[in-house]
């Protein structure tokens, strides 16, 4: 399936939301709401909390559909930045609710995070890639058993491994400084790191 | 500091600010170096898996010479993620004692996988689109609003798309069996997973004729059932199973659009095929895809969900307002007993009175003797009483007539052709 939508579709669907169109809205929600739903969990680790997230990074995108900017990059991206920081906040929030130790909440956020941008970089990276990653991963085959799997040489399998590897790494170098992880509104931040390695293969 | 045990926790506390970090060049007896670990983990530098631990390798032998720097370079992805052949594992592990580079990257790509998701991307509640979606629209209204008679289309093919998402490719060849009632007897027939939203995508393609938008059949066939399906049958015989997915999805999502931009011309726009108003095709359409995706669920062994009441109540009025006109074609084919008084058009006639019970349930009088009288209460000659499921079963054609005559009191002439009427709503 392809991940990122064509930049076409992403400025047509921004002008139909602000239009107030309902069926996009609907539209929007069957492209992303498994990537939405996914990140928050991963930060969240809890389906409650996932699905309130999800309810709110929507209702956001529904309100404000021009606070997204198609020429900043995809709305995938953006999406997925919104998503990380409406769950960070929400991690927050229940972190101080529960009354925990300032530092650990700041380790938890780091490390959710960087769980959340990962997993966004699966997700956005090509196909070819990622399959050979979950093979080796969760599949547990050895490279030459991948290769033969994908139909590939040893070598490209070799390749593909490694260049999947690198560019998840960047997950970890781009977190943001913990206290300035913002709880507001996506549109002006945009992380750097948001949009992940866009790499074709 | 306590770390939680989320997956990828090999964050340094450093976080960001430092640059990437060197490791200590590794011997088989260094153990973790000097590197603070935020959750407990082995050797940063010896992976999990398929080899046995560092001090139990033998010592790099002359084997390692084999392998030029490249080639152990081209290794470090499949050895951060314990995918090498033993013997390639100790020249990789070898190598990065001597080389800082190989080492840097091999740690780094280490802590790659422990980012790695172990288990499956989680299946999404089909439940929460509703819900979701529900708050965003009270929270601004829109101003061009999916019809209600829309609603259910664009719930049901969200929920059969989300069956199609978490399948496998080799469920997509799974056979499906079709049931229906062609007026007579029960029919069936299979076909596999692709080929039934293949069916679906030639048969709603009806409406995007009716509503301007390009037809799916690449060659115009016949708008009946059998013939429009095959017709796409052939026509996807190319594609991989898989494939025909996005171009049923599509179509459906450009038909919801296309239904809200058609509000105020739907009487105009009759749907060739089942002859419906656009309203009322796309009910019928979105009870076809539930009936379908009921299949394909019950074919690769996956629940699925009912629609919610409202809708359900929706699409049990579609099939009691078809029903006069399905009597008096079954009296035209002399499969249903003569009409037993003339009503003029528009005059309450001899009814029955169809209770639904359940969710989505309601009164209906179905006028027996003629499709322009109406149905009334006082005129009642015969009372059948049904659960709404039951009901839709029976108009899918999935439940044999005479097994569906639960609670039927009266004229039993009456209750009989009402129920052989109900299931010959029913189409492959």
């Amino acid at each position: 399936m392809a991940h990122d939508t064509p930049p076409r579709w992403d400025r047509k669907m921004q002008q139909r939301l602000v239009r107030g169109e309902a069926a996009a809205l609907g539209e929007l929600y069957d492209r992303f709401a498994s990537l939405v739903y996914g990140l928050a969990y991963r930060v969240l680790d809890e389906e409650g909390a996932a699905s309130a997230v999800t309810r709110e990074v929507f209702a956001r995108v529904w309100e404000h559909p021009d606070a997204y900017r198609p020429k900043d990059g995809p709305l995938r991206s953006w999406l997925a930045a919104l998503t990380r920081q409406e769950a960070v906040h929400s991690l927050r929030v229940r972190h101080e609710a529960d009354g925990g130790p300032p530092e650990e909440l700041e380790q938890r956020v780091r490390v959710a995070s960087a769980a959340a941008r990962a997993d966004y970089i699966v997700t956005a990276m090509p196909y070819t890639l990622r399959a050979a990653l979950e093979l080796a991963h969760r599949g547990r085959r050895t490279y030459p058993e991948a290769a033969r799997d994908l139909g590939v040489t040893d070598a490209e399998a070799r390749r593909r491994l490694r260049l999947g590897l690198q560019l998840l790494s960047t997950a970890t170098p781009l977190l943001p400084p913990g206290p300035a992880d913002p709880a507001g509104p996506a549109g002006s931040t945009g992380p750097a790191g948001t949009a992940g390695p866009e790499v074709r293969s | 500091m306590s770390g939680p045990p989320l997956p990828g926790g090999d964050v340094g506390p450093d976080g960001a600010a430092e640059p990437p970090r060197i490791p200590p060049q590794r011997s088989s007896a260094d153990g973790h170096g000097a590197e603070p670990r935020t959750t407990p983990h082995r050797d940063p530098l010896q992976p999990a898996g398929r080899q046995p631990p560092a001090d139990l390798l033998p010592t790099p032998g002359p084997e390692a010479a084999e392998y030029d720097h490249g080639t152990l370079k081209s290794l470090l992805g499949a050895w951060a993620l314990s995918a090498c052949p033993a013997g390639e594992a100790i020249a990789v592990e070898a190598h990065l004692t001597d080389c800082a580079a190989c080492a840097e990257e091999a740690l780094r790509l280490r802590d790659a996988v422990g980012l790695l998701r172990r288990e499956e991307s989680l299946d999404l509640d089909p439940r929460l689109r509703s819900r979701v979606l529900a708050g965003c629209l009270d929270r601004r209204p829109p101003r061009i609003p999916v019809p209600e008679w829309a609603g259910p289309y664009d719930a049901q093919t969200a929920r059969l798309d989300a069956l199609l998402r978490d399948m496998g490719g080799s469920e997509w060849g799974a056979r499906v069996r079709l049931r229906w009632f062609d007026g007579r007897r029960p029919q069936t027939r299979t076909a596999t997973v692709a080929e039934v939203v293949g069916h679906l995508t030639a048969m709603d393609g009806l409406v995007a004729g009716a509503l301007g938008l390009p037809d799916p059949l690449a060659v115009p066939a016949d708008p009946a059932v059998v013939a429009r399906t095959e017709a796409y049958w052939r026509q996807m015989a190319e594609q991989s199973p898989p494939a025909v997915r996005e171009p049923w999805r599509t179509q459906t999502h450009t038909l919801v659009q296309a239904a809200a931009f058609a509000v105020g011309r739907t009487e105009d726009l009759v749907v060739p095929g089942a002859g419906l108003p656009l309203a009322d095709a796309f009910l019928d359409r979105a009870f076809e895809c539930w009936v379908h995706a009921a299949d394909i669920a019950e074919a690769v062994d996956y629940p699925h969900e009912q629609p919610t009441p409202a809708h359900l109540r929706l699409l049990v009025d579609l099939a009691a307002r078809m029903l006069p006109a399905a009597l008096a074609d079954r009296r035209r084919s002399g499969l249903a007993a003569p009409a037993r008084t003339l009503t003029a058009a528009g005059a309450p006639g001899r009814s029955l009175h169809l209770e639904i019970e359940g969710a989505g349930g309601g009164d209906w009088y179905i006028p027996l003797d003629s499709p322009g009288a109406v149905g009334c209460e006082h005129r009642t000659v015969a009372h059948v009483a049904l659960d709404g499921l039951e009901f839709c079963q029976l108009a899918a054609g999935h439940v044999a007539p005479d097994d569906a005559a639960a609670g039927a009191v009266g004229d039993r002439e009456a209750v009989h052709d009402v129920l052989l009427a109900t299931a010959s709503l029913s189409r492959m």
